[in-house]
């Protein structure tokens, strides 16, 4: 456990949103060899185990880790149920994983994420998370989604601050 | 440039002259001549970047005063930070939960690429 938060210090996440492109970069490294990391991704049972928001539990009902498959699964918080969806438009062992992911209270909302998997040697991994959305508008919620009480108070939050000093 | 406010900031925040200029009227606040002086670009040049700040609600100018000096709106500016950086925390939270899964992953197998490097790898 202390293991994983050492690297935890260590492999900072890094976010960039391209600010001409409705794009999301994500780049994480791993004490881990590539393979390893790989299947965290692609077996249900350990995806399982880190996928899901903090105090939920994440059901996976759907999971056919293939090129032309496709996943489903639930993060449940006590009696909330939030559901995603999405197909597997490429996995390549080890390299790549192409997929869409929908969020099924928004069904016309839907973004392509590309995960490459790099092999740093010395048993590191570098990940690198591309998702590509359909507008900067659809990008900037997804990015303030993360924010306490939900978009739609972020957003409120915002117009407010905006309005006190203009 | 999109037309919400949460675009025009994301995309004011997204030049690396305005980030700059965002920086130095954190220290205080300064004229558009002030804010010219170290770039090697034109007072006009700066003015169009301060007007895109502007439109997005992270600077201010007053109307009255002779110099006009340009002021930070740190609220807008700390409020778009928090949010970009919760989002950043929130993938490392994930990650770091993918960490340990990891760890547990060569404690079950340890046969994958070679116990001895891989046991030495998780107690590291």
């Amino acid at each position: 456990m202390s293991a994983a938060t050492q690297q935890g210090h260590r492999n900072q996440t890094q976010i960039v949103a391209d600010p001409a492109m409705p794009t999301i970069t994500i780049t994480r490294e791993f004490d881990a060899p590539v393979a390893k990391v790989f299947r965290a991704f692609a077996e249900p049972h350990l995806l399982a185990q880190w996928l899901g928001p903090r105090g939920t539990t994440m059901q996976i009902d759907h999971y056919d880790f293939r090129t032309g498959g496709a996943w489903s699964y639930r993060a449940q918080d006590g009696d909330a149920d939030v559901s995603f969806y999405g197909s597997f438009h490429e996995v390549r062992p080890e390299e790549r994983i192409v997929q869409t992911f929908t969020f099924s209270g928004y069904p016309d909302g839907v973004s392509l994420e590309m995960m490459t998997f790099e092999d740093l040697g010395d048993g590191r991994t570098r990940l690198t998370g591309l998702s590509v959305v359909e507008s900067l508008e659809s990008r900037d919620m997804i990015i303030a989604s993360g924010m306490e009480g939900g978009v739609v108070e972020g957003y409120e939050r915002l117009d407010e601050v905006l309005e006190r000093i203009s | 440039m999109a037309a919400d406010p949460l675009s025009r900031v994301f995309a004011a925040l997204a030049d690396p002259t305005r980030r700059d200029l965002v920086a130095r009227l954190a220290v205080r606040d300064a004229t558009v001549n002030e804010l010219a002086a170290p770039y090697d670009v034109s007072v006009q040049a700066v003015s169009k970047h301060l007007k895109v700040l502007e439109d997005a609600g992270l600077v201010s100018r007053s109307r009255d005063a002779q110099r006009r000096p340009c002021h930070l709106e740190a609220e807008v500016f700390d409020l778009m930070t928090r949010w970009i950086e919760r989002y950043r925390r929130e993938a490392e939270e994930r990650f770091q939960r993918l960490d340990a899964v990891l760890v547990r992953m060569t404690d079950e197998e340890p046969e994958a690429t070679g116990p001895q490097d891989e046991t030495g790898a998780a107690a590291s």
